[in-house]
């Protein structure tokens, strides 16, 4: 595909404009249905029964008694689910193997994480599911835990798996472990790099496990047939991912099944996966009654997403004029108790801002008695990047820099190579780095008074593509429908509309996007790794000119010439030879059924040409000296977005992500007790930002479009979460002269780093 | 069923007197979704820290998750169903469309209740007054600026209506 140059950027008509989205009525109403907000009639409600060990081997399961209960209609356990290969699939936004992800829906022979599904029971109220789950009786050898990655690593750490050994750069080794993968990457010659540096810093890091915190619980109703077919209406970020998951888990035909995707309420990565959908097959297959199952928030925290609690080294050496000559990191990612690659991710993004010309990387995945970890909104990336932007604002203050000059030094553009050797096409980070610095924000004086001071830190996220699937209708009346296979979490119907309309001449509003289920339209990939707006997106546009390309033969036909002799110029179908009045979609559509009938455009790709997105966030903090408490007086988050094509919703995805990563700097982390138990999984304990917690986050847009993309789309949502921990530590360790080098940087830990070392600004 | 016990209680549900059978077990919140049908009201936690399920009882924004169903008998609930007038939306809803304040939507009715509780009492809140007020109520999408600013100019609208 040829490189697209976008001659009208900054000139549409449609896209760049903030109509109100198709879906808000429903929404603000309170009509909009959700996962549990299905009913059935005859519906009965299950309760997984959970392990409350971290860590047993599962000796016997006595279902007796619970069966025996009046309203119990079925109970399931992992006996129930066929056995599958150990072999690994792609699954979602990552990989899993086909085995573990059986063990993860229901336990087999071990518990691995306090919370992991044991069995699941269907009654007829929720309360008598409960208490016959309750009554099931399960005799565990409870075992040793280790819930975090460094402990996992350490000689003698109980082990998850007798048999899994480590996997480096493609060799296995021999003995049993907790690492499931050893990921290097190197380039140039690391001791020859750091002989040439003038300063250089070595610093250590660590991260706790932090959750998605969607404010909707996952959810899954199934309704088995007796001819086989299987309805599974569910909060997912992809119903095509979820079918192909609860396919492998049970062992079925795609065509088997079809998923209903639900409206969602927020998954930020943590709804790829599927937890409780294969469950309510099962129990739905023995009953022949639909089966509804939600978990508490409690589950929720204890058995799925979370993010990967970290720990890193980070080594990087300067010349005196900030040029970086030399990097050595080491990272351990917390995997949980099934094998995962989200380390491996973490070291694509660990040094991906910036040209390297010596560095090494070394990233383990780290079995622990947590649940498995799952996408958190730039995967992986939040953990790895913070320590980097740490030691660089050290850097650029020993070395007299301004922070944002040194990154400007440094930054990687188009040709640069990724260290693990991607090479970069057309991306804006120097852009964005030069929009922060001219920003009102950074050119006004940074706050001044005691414990007070701004930090600013670079994120990066790759962006993904995968596949997608789309149709284009025309109605007589000259409107337009789009049919897509992405759920929509955040405004993408609108999205998709105006890409729709753009392309056909239309207004926004004169488009109507649908959300289609599995067996509606072709294969799409998840609502995730911010791909919808630039992949789907793409097929809609291709849709959209399939449309196009097929009405111009109409056109063709009504003016007696050929298609080829027909344009498509601002939104109308326009003769080369002149000879007539240009037609518009609106005037063309009530002749199609006379010219030939209807039109339908449909698209499915796999597109390459991402783009990958970077952010700069400046934040201006106050410590307070006594409690330790930072408040955010002032924040920007600004960022390359391609294009942007609801600017409203782009807003909201930077500001929402922003507003995430504060948490995760600030308060956000899972407390295990040491028997591997989480300690504060609800909404109380585990302290997520509220109104009082963030100021009103400014954005600023920056739009360096991709050339992959036919409107320069990057996608957007994820890259936000990035920066934050890192702007948040700068500006502390400017406040009071200590840097806090452990997530998150609560009350209690900044107050203690107060105590060890009285406050002394660093000169800015 | 279980030990569970049946009642018959009659809410006032926006406006319209509602006759349900509530098993005595049931929250509020379950009993306004599962036997009333009315599933605007959000579950987000069950522990009242969230706010996805605020509705007005008897004049106070409640977490209905932690009202008894049976507590509610006699009572005046308004719910989101009850925000609209016929085909004309509330202010609050109107200004959040506008302002894209809602981004998978799951807490907006919470957000929309408790900001009606907000301006019946108050119309003219201050941003401070605004943020302390939904500070019970969690988004995990918007960082809550655009919540905010729905909010203030839904204040500002509802003045200059006759509503």
């Amino acid at each position: 595909m040829e490189p697209f140059t976008h001659p009208r950027h900054g000139k549409y008509d449609v896209i760049g404009t903030r109509p109100i989205r198709h879906d808000g009525e429903d929404k603000v109403t309170g009509r909009a249905q959700y996962g549990a907000d299905i009913h059935f009639p005859d519906q009965l409600h299950g309760y997984v029964l959970r392990s409350p060990h971290a860590h047993a081997r599962i000796l016997s399961i006595d279902t007796r008694k619970a069966e025996a209960m009046p309203g119990v209609k079925a109970i399931v356990t992992s006996k129930d689910l066929p056995r599958l290969p150990d072999k690994i699939i792609e699954s979602g936004e990552g990989v899993e193997n086909q085995k573990y992800m059986s063990d993860r829906i229901l336990a087999s022979d071990k518990a691995l994480f306090k919370g992991h599904p044991i069995a699941a029971v269907a009654a007829t109220d929720p309360w008598t599911a409960e208490e016959a789950a309750n009554a099931i009786e399960v005799q565990y050898e409870v075992l040793e835990a280790v819930t975090d990655p460094v402990e996992a690593l350490r000689e003698g750490a109980p082990l998850l798996f007798d048999r899994i050994t480590t996997t480096t750069l493609g060799q296995k080794e021999v003995k049993a472990t907790n690492v499931c993968l050893h990921t290097r990457h190197q380039r140039g010659d690391l001791a020859a790099g750091f002989a040439e540096a003038d300063e250089v810093f070595e610093r250590e890091f660590k991260t706790a496990t932090v959750h998605q915190g969607y404010i909707e619980p996952q959810n899954a109703t199934a309704l088995a047939r007796s001819d086989g077919h299987i309805t599974v209406w569910t909060s997912t970020q992809g119903a095509f991912p979820a079918r192909d998951q609860i396919a492998t888990v049970l062992k079925k035909d795609l065509s088997k099944i079809r998923v209903i995707p639900m409206e969602i309420g927020g998954g930020f990565g943590g709804k790829i996966p599927i937890y409780l959908e294969p469950v309510a097959v099962l129990l739905s297959e023995k009953t022949g009654h639909p089966v509804k199952l939600v978990m508490s928030r409690a589950d929720v925290f204890q058995t799925t997403g979370p993010a990967s609690a970290t720990a890193a080294k980070i080594k990087l050496g300067f010349k005196k004029d900030g040029t970086l000559v030399a990097a050595d990191v080491w990272m351990a990612y917390e995997a949980g108790a099934f094998p995962g690659n989200w380390g491996a991710t973490g070291a694509m993004c660990v040094l991906a801002p910036y040209r390297l010309p010596n560095l090494q990387i070394d990233v383990l995945d780290v079995l622990t008695n947590t649940p498995k970890v799952a996408a958190y909104r730039a995967p992986s990336s939040p953990q790895a990047l913070w320590g980097v932007e740490s030691v660089m604002d050290e850097a650029a203050l020993k070395l007299g820099m301004d922070p944002i000059d040194l990154r400007l030094k440094n930054a990687a553009v188009e040709g640069d190579q990724r260290p693990d050797g991607y090479t970069w096409p057309r991306i804006g980070l120097v852009e964005t780095l030069q929009a922060a610095k001219a920003s009102e924000h950074y050119r006004s004086p940074p706050p001044n008074k005691p414990n007070q001071a701004r930090g600013v830190a670079v994120g990066y996220w790759h962006n993904a593509g995968l596949q997608s699937s789309a149709t284009v209708a025309i109605n007589m009346d000259g409107t337009a429908s789009v049919v897509t296979g992405s759920v929509d979490i955040g405004g993408s119907r609108a999205s998709m509309a105006i890409m729709a309309a753009e392309t056909l001449g239309l207004k926004a509003e004169e488009v109507r996007p649908l959300v289609a289920d599995t067996d509606s339209i072709g294969h799409t990939d998840v609502t995730g790794g911010s791909r919808t707006t630039f992949a789907t997106g793409y097929a809609v546009y291709l849709a959209a000119q399939d449309a196009v390309e097929q009405m111009k033969h109409r056109v063709a036909k009504l003016w007696d010439c050929k298609p080829d002799d027909i344009a498509f110029e601002g939104g109308a179908f326009r003769s080369k030879q002149n000879g007539h009045e240009p037609m518009t979609v609106r005037k063309l559509a009530p002749q199609l059924p006379r010219t030939g009938g209807p039109v339908q455009g449909q698209a499915s790709i796999l597109p390459k040409g991402v783009g990958a997105g970077f952010g700069c966030h400046i934040a201006d903090i106050e410590v307070d000296s006594e409690t330790g408490k930072v408040t955010i007086l002032r924040y920007t988050a600004v960022q390359d977005v391609g294009t942007a094509i609801h600017p409203a919703y782009v807003e909201g995805q930077i500001s929402g992500g922003a507003t995430q990563g504060i948490g995760w700097a600030l308060n956000e982390e899972y407390v295990h007790s040491d028997k591997g138990e989480m300690l504060n999984a609800g909404f109380l304990d585990y302290r997520m930002p509220t109104a009082l917690d963030v100021p009103n986050i400014d954005t600023i847009l920056v739009e360096v479009p991709n050339p992959g993309h036919p409107y320069g789309v990057r996608g957007v949502g994820e890259t936000p979460i990035v920066p934050p921990m890192g702007a948040m530590h700068n500006a502390i360790a400017r406040a009071i002269g200590v840097r806090v080098r452990e997530l998150p940087m609560s009350p209690p830990r900044v107050q203690a780093a107060l105590a060890h070392q009285p406050a002394k600004p660093i000169p800015a | 069923m279980s030990n569970g016990t049946k009642r018959i209680i009659t809410a006032t549900i926006n406006g319209n007197e509602t006759t349900m059978a509530i098993d005595n077990r049931m929250s509020l919140l379950q009993a306004l979704r599962d036997v009333a049908g009315m599933t605007g009201t959000k579950e987000g936690c069950l522990t009242g820290d969230c706010g996805a399920c605020s509705v007005i009882l008897n004049g106070r924004v409640v977490d209905s998750c932690l009202v008894m169903a049976a507590e509610a008998d006699g009572a005046q609930l308004e719910t989101v169903e009850g925000m609209a007038r016929g085909q004309e939306l509330h202010p609050l809803q109107t200004q959040f469309l506008e302002h894209a304040a809602l981004q998978c939507g799951i807490c907006t009715p919470g957000f929309l209740v408790a900001a009606k509780a907000l301006l019946d009492r108050n119309p003219n809140p201050t941003e401070e007054e605004i943020r302390y007020w939904l500070a019970g109520n969690l988004c995990r999408c918007t960082g809550y600026r655009t919540i905010i600013e729905a909010v203030q100019d839904a204040a500002a609208e509802l003045k200059t209506s006759a509503r």
